[in-house]
């Protein structure tokens, strides 16, 4: 009997009418916690009863306090018939069973009907007593602390960071079973909401479970996500990257990082030289399509492997292609790898952690649902996604990267079709923060990394049994460190143009790099950032079973080629080289599939100045042809060079300023570049640049070039005094105020029937540009400000219609830029101070390694034809253009900080307690409850994480017209659960949530019943903040700012 | 083609002052979208018409389900839904609850029941105020009226506390519950000239000394009722004008203090009588409904008329009120001069404010 929950119900208020003659309700409360039940006493004839019941006592296992949810149920008593519901709340008692999160759970909470929505408020008391757990096999892992943020959360500080978790679990979806035919649409919603925590609280357990097994007592970078297959069942499965954290007590900023127990074992292994494209590598398997094997031809590009789940056993062969196997057999195998999987779901990372950054890697597949047989085990769904991740790790490798950051998974389902996709970006990862693993005595022998300390304070790691040999520094410049390349630069897995870093002159780096994981805040950033977004639409025959499969995986290559070639021509139209935050969502549909490319462009001081956009047309005899050509041309440097001004692009000088180091002669080079993109008109010159691809060439002899030029210049810029990126921060911006805007904002567009390709196109791309117009539009009162962590998803809720939903925080920022120079080099300074420190102390620790000189061998295999196509002229060779720019991923230094880590110290325990005990002080008026997507809040500090939240809510009507059509009903809906995400966190005693995310948002109308159906799921952090300026007072009066805080008066 | 669904939510809601006061005055979305563009909404942000349109019908939205806490004020700062700073919350109630007073003028005096409100097509026609703002504010009158009918203490900190509304308006609440609670004759031809700020401060002035509430504010009924043994107190004044002495005296005494201090001597002269006559009647007749009804057209007909028709100037009245009232206190044999100064002081401010063209 490992624990005893208590619940009190205290009282009700806002109750709706029950009764129409009394106007009056006679309300009382079931208490139910798995199969026991209690009962308050029946409060008569009040809308605001006040029950004040006796603590009613469950004692149960602490599995169960794991998996369920404690289910509150306010009823109206009628003594003829039986009592009406009035509706429910649903309390996670997870957060309370980790002693360094809540303590209680106390406050008003919205009671929710899935039908009426919120209807009154409930206020309870919740408390958990575990007693210590002596069962060695015990099911549950309570304690284990679950974070969505991605990066360490701000008062903790990582020892170890062991890896990648995952789990999923199946059942069958209530609204599909045959019961749902007889019972009454409330009923079917909440056995399907209840089905659902259940899931979640067993999910979080079994990969609590998985934690423990590690040795963690964390899971960071948690992402659950359900996918509803229809008839063949509920999916639940979670993704995370498990932590020791220890939690900071003293000033962090001069914190020392902890001693890894023991010294690196895991290096990269040799690049190998089985085809990659950045971005976008994969391999495919079983039927390989004609189209595809074309343009993989010299290296291979996403065609999705195609598996039909009805054929073979699950289909978990031919996952490589037969060279890369072989390839990777000659591999040695290092530490990481012998972990079943290198990812980490973090996108920010500690100090020191992120060394070099290879490129985006990503696998998706096409997949035919069947029913789940038996949902105890789930293996098939299992299967699926064991070989996905097999491909990214297969993909990574070819990088020369042993791991895989910044890693997600995600599905669309349409029927009986389902694409799962998987993304990530390769990256070299630092030893410190990385237990031993599973390395077996001899593997490590053979395997004992080398570090080489030369002059300079740089290491230079190898791998001594693997062929190649990679040069890397680390830490020379903490600001360009993680863009030098992890290849092998003659052994490029992709064809890539290498130049010496800007910064440091002593290592290469691509001229293009593509990553999903956050803007490193030590990163050399020229300028400012930009939202880039990608958009595309294609058309697709309806069809049913494998063909429809064979049909979807036919388009996706196309698909994902043509998102990379407008994310390209944008990012350079902005004279950007680099994107972050890279987030590719396909969507399909019955008779379309969808593509939503979104990124954070930025300009890396370290890589080279990007080359213009030259267009050439197929046949330069005719004049008007020409003329027309050239006022393309000129349109498009025209704006490449408003952009540069817009977004305070102005390398190399100030490059050089900043660095101070020396520049040699490729600077040169660069100029030559940027005149020669800003010389219009200059047909000619396409052919010189071409080979020298200092220029990317976009042809237009064929349709589709020109609508992509139309695309690009389409996109209207941002208006003046915003700025917008779906990053956590935007570089060049520092001075955040306190205030915060989040929100989310859902459209749905119907389209007419017989729509071509193009005209579809336009009419999504112009969907998310006037969404992204109406948002500037909406917060233009908080200018000047930038829209952070725009996340859009889009989805096919049904044929003719495209849904896009975006959740993301807009924060204003002050305008002085003198204030945020200084601001900005004084955390340059702190940053590269601690850099140093990390040093020294790796140093020591991994001068014990046995070390020997890296061996510089290159060896030439794989398919290096790298140039080979500069003058192709079809669609083809220009994607291969295209991907040799993009080829160039980016690898990240090894020193990583963020600014807001700095600011974040911690607070003496003293101090989390008196603020804890002066909860109650906020009294009768609703606490201000923050919410954001990012991990901070500007100008405060978090000083406690107070568990996950993890809500999920159906909301159903069949008064449609009545709520105010289906916009009314979905605002009212969004709106109820940003309350109860709210009310939730305050009942916790926090006053924000971090890391927030819609991460489902399920739509479906039927105008003609009028009725319409909604699922949300939405996720984060629960923390208290405190403001920094109050923080200052503390000492003095800390219950008074404490008061405040959670009072919260300013106007966000 | 067309957008089926369109919505933004903000963790704290975000709401348009503008917008707000252009849902209020009943607007439609396009009405609204075609005004905020004439004020050149356009310039701001680049906006275009499709995005001033969205955010026009999502604000309007977001009002719309604000409307339902708006109308019980104090829900608003304890409900969960919408996350609303305090000071917008106090803006939303205040413009929530403010009025047209051409429209307030047209509605005063009448009962707050369902018939009037099909006059409100009508009053919408008359003012030029969109039917669905006369609704709003009628509504207001009504919620307003029937809150504070049943409760007990003063009446402005009644509608304060209920309504979390300002002082000034509350007042203007008061007023209008308080002309509706006594049935004043407002409509009258004779009384159109007079707007509804006239009527407002008058009721101030009721409510301030004539009412229960006046003199003990724990009473058990509506304090917006006069106070019955005051009315009643008040037919001891008619001897004033019965007793033909004290009338004489009076006149003299007033007469003494006035010469050469008006220009309206020889008309206050002759007139005197009749006046004095028209005041006392009127204060000796408030114990009856009908006449107590009448008393704004009262004034009007009996002394403001008599007055204007003689040219009296606003200083004029003052002037002879104040010693026709003051005087009073050398007649040695009245006796109730507590109950004169109680009345005088209330009906010599009503009849300075009435007093315009």
């Amino acid at each position: 009997m490992p624990g005893r929950l208590k619940a009190k119900i205290v009282a009700g208020r806002h109750l709706p009418v029950m009764d129409r003659a009394s106007d009056l309700t006679d309300a009382f409360v079931e208490v139910k916690f798995g199969n026991t039940t209690f009962k308050t006493d029946v409060y008569p004839k009040s809308l605001n009863p006040q029950w004040n019941s006796e603590w009613f006592k469950f004692e149960v296992d602490d599995e169960d306090l794991q998996d369920e949810p404690l289910q509150i149920t306010v009823l109206d008593h009628d003594t003829y018939s039986a009592n009406d519901a009035i509706g429910k709340v649903y309390i996670d008692i997870d957060p309370l069973l980790c002693s360094e999160a809540a303590t209680v759970i106390s406050g008003w909470l919205p009671i929710y009907d899935t039908i009426h929505g919120i209807r009154g408020e409930i206020n309870v008391l919740v408390k958990v007593d575990l007693f210590n757990d002596l069962n060695r096999f015990r099911q549950s892992s309570c304690g284990v602390k679950f974070f969505c943020t991605t990066s360490i959360p701000r008062c903790y500080r990582a020892i170890m960071v062991h890896g990648f978790v995952e789990e999923l679990v199946v059942n069958e979806d209530p609204e599909y079973q045959w019961i749902d035919r007889i019972r009454t649409p409330r009923a079917s919603n909440e056995a399907r909401q209840r089905l659902i925590f259940l899931m979640s609280g067993e999910l979080q357990r079994k990969i609590g479970l998985k934690v423990l097994e590690m040795g963690g007592n964390a899971v960071v970078g948690y992402l659950q996500c359900f996918d509803l297959e229809g008839e063949s069942g509920l999916v639940v499965r979670a993704i995370g990257t498990a932590c020791t954290l220890e939690k900071i007590s003293t000033f962090p900023a001069t914190a020392t990082h902890p001693n890894n127990s023991s010294p690196s074992k895991d290096m990269k292994d040799s690049p190998q030289a089985a085809p990659s494209t950045l971005g976008c590598r994969s391999t495919h398997s079983s039927p390989v399509h004609s189209a595809s094997s074309r343009l993989s031809q010299g290296f291979s590009i996403s065609v999705p492997t195609l598996l039909f789940s009805g054929m073979g056993s699950g289909g978990s062969a031919g996952k490589e292609a037969g060279p890369l196997k072989a390839l990777l057999k000659q591999q040695t195998q290092s530490a990481l790898e012998q972990r079943e999987y290198p990812f980490f779901t973090l996108t920010i990372f500690p100090p020191g952690f992120l060394l070099h950054v290879g490129g985006v890697v990503s696998a998706r597949s096409v997949k035919l649902l069947d029913r789940i047989h038996n949902p105890d085990e789930p293996e098939t769904r299992d299967a699926w996604w064991e070989e996905i991740r097999q491909e990214i790790k297969s993909h990574a490798k070819a990088l020369g990267c042993h791991a895989v950051v910044g890693y997600s998974e995600s599905t669309s389902i349409c029927e009986e079709v389902c694409i799962l996709s998987a993304s990530g970006t390769a990256a070299i990862l630092s030893s410190r923060f990385m237990q031993d693993g599973p390395l077996d005595t001899e593997h490590r022998l053979s395997q004992q990394p080398l570090c080489v300390f030369s002059a300079g304070s740089e290491r230079v790691e190898g791998d001594m049994g693997s062929s190649a040999s990679l040069g890397f520094e680390e830490v020379v410049s903490p600001g360009c460190g993680f863009c030098h390349i992890p290849y092998d630069e003659l052994n490029i897995p992709f064809p890539a143009q290498l130049t010496y870093c800007y910064c440091c002159r002593r290592y290469k780096v691509p001229d293009v790099l593509f990553t999903t994981i956050d803007l490193p805040t030590e990163a050399n950033v020229t300028g400012k950032g930009c939202l880039i977004q990608a958009r595309l639409c294609r058309t697709k025959k309806k069809a049913q079973g494998e063909g429809n499969a064979m049909a979807i995986s036919n388009l996706l290559p196309f698909l994902e080629y043509e998102l990379h070639t407008q994310l390209m021509n944008k990012l350079k139209l902005r004279g950007m080289n680099a994107l972050f935050g890279l987030r590719i969502q396909i969507s399909v549909g019955e008779t379309m599939l969808l593509g939503l490319a979104s990124a954070t462009g930025v300009y890396l001081t370290a890589l080279p100045s990007p080359g213009g956009i030259q267009i050439a047309g197929k046949t330069p005899s005719d004049i008007t042809y020409e003329q027309h050509i050239s006022n393309m041309q000129k349109k498009i440097n025209d704006t490449i060079t408003k952009n540069k001004e817009q977004y305070e692009i102005n390398p190399p000088e100030v490059v050089e300023e900043i660095i101070g180091s020396p520049i040699p002669e490729p600077r040169q080079r660069s100029r030559l570049f940027r005149s020669h993109s800003e010389s219009s008109d200059e047909v000619s010159e396409i052919d010189l640049s071409h080979g020298k691809k200092d220029a990317f060439v976009l042809e237009i002899d064929d349709t589709d070039a020109v609508e992509d030029i139309h695309a690009l210049l389409t996109d209207s810029p941002t208006p003046a005094g915003f700025y917008s990126c779906n990053t956590e921060i935007m570089p060049g911006i520092q001075n955040w105020t306190s205030a915060i805007q989040m929100f989310t904002s859902v459209r749905v567009f119907r389209l007419n029937a017989n729509l071509t390709n193009q005209g579809l196109n336009k009419i999504f791309s112009d969907l998310c540009e006037n969404l992204l117009k109406s948002l500037y539009f909406k917060l233009r009162s908080m200018v000047p400000c930038c829209l952070c962590h725009l996340n859009f998803t889009v989805a096919i809720p049904e044929d003719e219609l495209i849904q896009v939903a975006v959740t993301a925080v807009a924060m204003s920022f002050d305008k002085e830029q003198t204030l945020e120079n200084g601001k900005r080099s004084g955390e340059k300074t702190l940053i590269k101070a601690i850099t140093e420190n990390d040093e020294q102390l790796q140093f020591n620790l991994e001068l014990n390694a046995e070390s020997s000189s890296p061996n510089p061998l290159g060896s030439p295999k794989g398919l290096s034809e790298v140039g080979s196509h500069p003058s192709a002229r079809d669609r083809c060779s220009s994607w291969i253009e295209q991907l040799k720019l993009k080829a160039h991923t980016i690898r990240r230094g090894s020193v990583k900080t963020t600014s807001s880590m700095e600011k974040a110290s911690p607070l003496p325990e003293g101090r989390s307690r008196s603020l804890r005990s002066n909860r109650s002080y906020s009294g009768s008026s609703v606490a201000v409850v923050k919410m954001t997507p990012l991990s901070f809040i500007p100008g405060a500090k978090i000083i406690k994480y107070l568990g996950i939240i993890n809500m999920f809510f159906i909301r159903e009507t069949s008064s449609l017209r009545e709520e105010g059509g289906v916009s009314g009903f979905l605002h009212t809906f969004i709106a109820e659960v940003f309350a109860m995400v709210r009310a939730h966190v305050a009942a916790l005693g926090g006053n924000a949530v971090v890391s927030y995310s819609m991460k489902e948002c399920v739509f479906m109308e039927n105008p003609n019943k009028n009725q319409a159906q909604c699922l949300i799921n939405v996720s984060g952090d629960a923390v208290i903040f405190v403001r920094e300026s109050e923080l200052e007072l503390t000492s003095v009066q800390p219950q008074s700012a404490t008061t405040q805080t959670s009072n919260g008066g300013e106007g966000t | 083609m067309s957008m089926e669904l369109d919505v933004f939510v903000g963790n704290t809601t975000v709401l348009d002052q503008d917008v707000y006061q252009l849902w209020l005055d009943g607007h439609t979305v396009s009405d609204a979208v075609r005004i905020r563009m004439e004020a050149g909404a356009l310039q701001e942000c680049e906006a275009n018409a499709e995005v001033l349109h969205s955010d026009t019908t999502d604000q309007f939205r977001t009002f719309q389900m604000c409307e339902r806490l708006l109308q019980s004020p104090s829900k608003v700062a304890n409900q969960l839904l919408f996350q609303i700073p305090p000071h917008r919350q106090t803006m939303l109630i205040e413009r929530y609850y403010e009025f047209d007073s051409v429209f307030a003028r047209e509605v005063l005096g009448k009962k707050l029941s369902k018939g009037t409100k099909k006059d409100l097509d009508d009053i919408s026609s008359k003012t030029g105020i969109a039917l669905k703002s006369c609704r709003r504010q009628f509504d207001n009158f009504k919620r307003v009226f029937k809150v504070v009918e049943e409760l007990k203490g003063p009446l402005v900190e009644n509608i304060q506390r209920h309504f979390l509304l300002s002082d000034v308006l509350a007042r203007d609440y008061a007023a209008i519950v308080f002309f509706a609670n006594s049935r004043f004759e407002a409509g009258k031809r004779k009384l159109q000239y007079l707007s509804f700020q006239d009527f407002a401060f008058c009721a101030g002035q009721l409510i301030s000394y004539w009412t229960v509430g006046a003199v003990d504010n724990m009473m058990e009924d509506l304090d917006v009722d006069l106070e019955k043994d005051f009315l009643h107190d008040l037919k001891d004044l008619k001897v004033l004008v019965n007793d033909k002495d004290m009338l004489d005296q009076h006149k003299s005494l007033v007469c003494a203090q006035l010469r050469g201090k008006i220009k309206v001597f020889s008309e206050m002269e002759a007139n005197f009588k009749n006046l004095s006559r028209a005041l006392v009647n009127i204060a000796s007749k408030l114990t009856h409904t009908k006449d107590f009804r009448d008393l704004f057209i009262d004034l009007v007909e009996k002394l403001i008329e008599p007055c204007r028709s003689d040219k009296w100037t606003i200083g004029d009245l003052r002037l002879f009120l104040k010693h026709y009232s003051s005087s009073v206190h050398m007649l040695e044999a009245f006796r109730h001069q507590v109950i004169w100064d109680r009345y005088m002081s209330v009906i010599k401010s009503c009849i300075l404010k009435m007093y315009h063209d």
